[in-house]
C-alpha cells in the first residue's frame, strides 16, 4: 500500500491511534477473520482433539478413559488395519499415476494440434467431474457387474470374466477406473491452464536452436509446467489417501460390505470403526495415522517432483 | 487463421498423420467420458432387467416416468433436491464471499504476519477432512446441530483453496495504481474491494462458485454423518437410500434419480461453462 497522505494541518502535535497504516491493517485482518475463526473452530480444535482422542478409549456416550498407546496398539494388530492401508495405496497408485499421464498427454492435445472444438472438447472432459461419486459408482457397478458391459467385451475378446465386485484386483481396477474416469479431465484442464502461461517465443527460440519436439517437450514443457505437476500430483495423492465414497457405495450394495476385504479403505475402516462399532478411540488413532501417511507421502511428492525435470526455474505453484 | 496462431505452434507443426491421430484419440477420449452418462440415461428409460441384458441394450426406451414414479414412492425425491440445491446455493454465497475477501487481503495488502498466516492457510489444504469429522461431530452435538443444515453450511463457510485460488488471481489482474486511487479518491477499504475489485474478478469467483457448488452439491461423506431426519436428506444421502433395501436393486428406478438428480449441475454447469473454463484456463494458479 501506498503512504498515507496526511497533510490536513492538525492541531495536536500527537499522531491519531487510527493511522491509514493501523486502518490499513485492521481491514486486512478483518477481511481474513472469517476462515481463521471457522477453521480455529471447525479445524484446528478437532484437529488437537483428534490427537488427544486418540488416547481414550471412549463410545462418544459415556466417560472417556485414558488408556495410552493402546488404541495404535489395538489397530496396528488389527489385521483390517493393514488391508486398509494396502488397498489405499494400491488403488492410490493404480488410479493416480495412469490418470496422471492419461491427463498431461490429453491437456497436451488440447492445447496444441486442434484449432476447432477446443472448447467442446475441454467441455465434455470435464463432464465426468459434475457428477456426484455416488452416481458415478452406480453407474460402473452396473458396467463392472458379473454380468456387466465389461465382462461382455472381454468375453468378446476372448478373455475369461472378471469378478469386478468381489476379486482381491477386480475390486481395486473397478475402483480405481472410477476415481481415473472422473479425474483425469479436471487434471488435464488444470495443467491445460499451465500450459497455456509458457511463454510462446520460448518454444520459438528453440526451433530456432533447432531442438526437435521431444526435446521441447522435454525441455521447455515439462520444466515449466512443473509448479502445476507438483500442485496437481499433491492434490491427487491426498484425495487417493481420502478415498471413501467409490468403496463405500461400490461394496457397500449388498449391505454390510464396506469394510470387505478387497476395498477397504483407511476412512472406510476409520467410518465404520466410529460409526458402525462405537469405537471413537481407535478412530481417533487411525486419523492421526491417515495424517502422518499423508504427510510422509506429501513430503515425498515434493522431493520426487523437485527432481523431475531438473530445471529450476519452474518456481513455486 | 493467422499463421501466428498462439497454441497451434507450441509444438511445431504437426503432420496430417499425426493431426488425424490427435482427432482420433481426442474423440475417443471425449466418448469414454460421456458414455457413462448415456449409458445411465438408457438404463433410466428401460425396463427393470435391461441392465442386465446381454449383449448390453444401449437404446433408450420410454420406461422412465415409471421408473421415476417408483423414486417417489421410496423418497421424498424433491425435497432432497430441494434440500441440496439449499444447503449448496448458501455455502456456495458464504464461500465466494469470504474466500474473495481473503484472497484480497492476502494479495493487495500488507500487515504483520501476513506470510506466515498465508501458509497457515495452505497447511490446511494438506490436513485429512476425516481427522476432524469425530471432533466436529461431537461440537455438532454440543451444539444441538446434530440433523440441522447449519451442520452442512458453517464449517464450510470458508476454505483454505478458496482463499488460495482468489489470491493468485488477484494478485496478477488487479492493478494496485486502481486500488491506490480509489483510496485517495476517498472510498473506504470495503468500497474499494467492492467496486474496483470485485467487477474485475468475476470470472475467478465464477469459477470458484461452480466448484464449490459441485463439491458441496455431491459431498457424501459428511451428509452421511450428520443427517438423521429422512427430510433433511440431501440428495446423495437419498440417493443412497434407493439402493441399500433388500429386494434386489431396482435399477431403472435408481438410474432414474441418480440422472435426474444430475440434471441441475449439468444446466449450472453448461450454462456458465463458457466463464467456468475461462476461469480456469485464465489467471489463476499462475505462480
Amino acid at each position: 500500500m501506498a503512504e498515507p497522505i496526511t497533510v490536513r494541518p492538525s492541531v495536536s502535535v500527537k499522531k491519531p491511534f487510527l493511522t491509514e497504516k493501523r486502518r490499513s491493517n485492521i481491514t486486512a485482518y478483518t477481511f481474513i477473520a472469517p476462515f481463521f475463526i471457522i477453521f480455529s473452530i471447525f479445524g484446528l480444535y478437532p484437529i488437537v482433539f483428534t490427537i488427544y482422542l486418540s488416547f481414550f478409549k471412549w463410545d462418544a456416550l459415556g466417560p472417556m478413559k485414558y488408556v495410552g498407546l493402546k488404541n495404535y496398539d489395538l489397530i496396528i494388530s488389527d489385521p483390517t488395519f493393514w488391508i486398509s492401508f494396502s488397498n489405499t495405496l494400491i488403488m492410490g497408485v493404480m488410479g493416480t499415476i495412469p490418470q496422471l499421464i492419461v491427463a498431461l498427454f490429453v491437456a497436451i492435445m488440447l492445447n496444441s494440434a486442434l484449432t476447432k472444438f477446443k472448447k467442446t472438447f475441454r467441455i465434455l472432459y470435464f463432464m465426468p467431474n459434475i457428477t456426484s461419486i455416488v452416481a458415478v459408482t452406480l453407474v460402473f457397478s452396473t458396467m463392472f457387474g458379473n454380468n456387466g458391459m465389461i465382462n461382455w467385451i472381454l468375453n468378446g475378446l476372448g478373455l475369461e470374466n472378471v469378478a469386478f465386485n468381489s476379486g482381491w484386483w477386480g475390486v481395486k481396477i473397478a475402483i480405481s477406473t472410477m476415481v481415473m474416469w472422473r479425474w483425469t479431465g479436471y487434471n488435464a484442464i488444470i495443467f491445460l491452464s499451465g500450459l497455456q502461461s509458457i511463454p510462446i517465443d520460448l518454444y520459438e527460440a528453440a526451433k530456432i536452436d533447432g531442438a526437435n519436439r521431444k526435446q521441447q517437450l522435454m525441455y521447455i514443457t515439462l520444466p515449466l509446467l512443473k509448479p502445476f505437476i507438483i500442485f496437481v500430483t499433491l492434490l491427487s495423492t491426498i484425495g487417493a489417501l481420502q478415498l471413501f465414497t467409490e468403496p463405500y457405495v461400490f461394496l457397500g450394495q449388498s449391505g454390510t460390505g464396506s469394510t470387505r476385504e478387497e476395498g477397504v479403505t483407511m476412512v472406510t475402516y476409520l467410518y465404520s470403526e466410529a460409526f458402525r462399532n462405537g469405537f471413537f478411540g481407535t478412530a481417533a488413532a487411525t486419523a492421526v495415522m491417515l495424517l502422518l501417511i499423508t504427510i510422509v507421502f506429501s513430503v515425498l511428492n515434493m522431493i520426487i517432483s523437485n527432481r523431475l525435470g531438473g530445471d529450476s526455474k519452474g518456481g513455486k505453484a | 487463421m493467422s499463421t501466428m496462431n498462439t497454441s497451434s505452434t507450441k509444438l511445431g507443426n504437426p503432420g496430417l498423420f499425426s493431426k488425424i491421430l490427435y482427432y482420433v484419440l481426442l474423440i475417443v477420449g471425449a466418448l469414454v467420458s460421456v458414455f457413462p452418462f448415456y449409458w445411465m440415461f438408457v438404463i433410466a428409460t428401460n425396463d427393470r432387467g435391461a441392465v442386465f441384458n446381454i449383449p448390453p441394450l444401449l437404446t433408450i426406451g420410454d420406461q422412465f416416468f415409471n421408473n421415476f414414479e417408483r423414486v417417489l414412492e421410496k423418497s421424498d425425491f424433491f425435497q432432497a433436491l430441494g434440500n441440496s440445491l439449499f444447503v449448496s446455493s448458501m455455502v456456495t454465497i458464504s464461500v465466494v464471499f469470504f474466500c474473495t475477501l481473503a484472497g484480497y487481503a492476502f494479495a493487495k495488502y500488507e500487515f504483520p504476519l501476513k506470510n506466515i498466516l498465508f501458509v497457515c492457510v495452505i497447511a490446511t489444504l494438506f490436513v485429512p477432512t476425516q481427522l476432524s469429522v469425530l471432533p466436529t461431530y461431537i461440537i455438532m452435538a454440543k451444539l444441538h446441530w446434530i440433523d440441522t443444515y447449519r451442520a452442512l453450511i458453517v464449517p464450510a463457510m470458508v476454505n483454505a483453496f478458496g482463499i488460495f485460488w482468489m489470491r493468485q488471481y488477484i494478485s496478477t489482474s488487479v492493478h494496485s495504481e486502481l486500488i491506490e486511487a480509489g483510496r485517495i479518491d476517498g472510498a473506504g477499504h470495503f468500497r474499494v474491494f467492492w467496486n474496483i475489485a470485485i467487477p474485475v474478478i468475476t470470472p475467478a469467483m465464477a469459477t470458484l462458485g461452480i466448484l464449490n457448488f459441485m463439491n458441496v452439491w455431491n459431498d457424501f461423506f459428511w451428509p452421511l454423518v450428520v443427517l438423521k431426519n429422512k427430510e433433511h436428506y440431501t440428495i446423495q444421502i437419498a440417493l443412497q437410500q434407493l439402493f441399500s433395501n433388500r429386494d434386489g436393486l431396482d435399477y431403472g428406478m435408481i438410474m432414474s434419480a441418480t440422472f435426474t438428480a444430475t440434471i441441475p449441475l449439468l444446466i449450472v454447469f453448461l450454462f456458465f461453462s463458457r466463464y467456468f473454463i475461462a476461469g480456469l484456463t485464465s489467471g489463476a494458479i499462475k505462480s
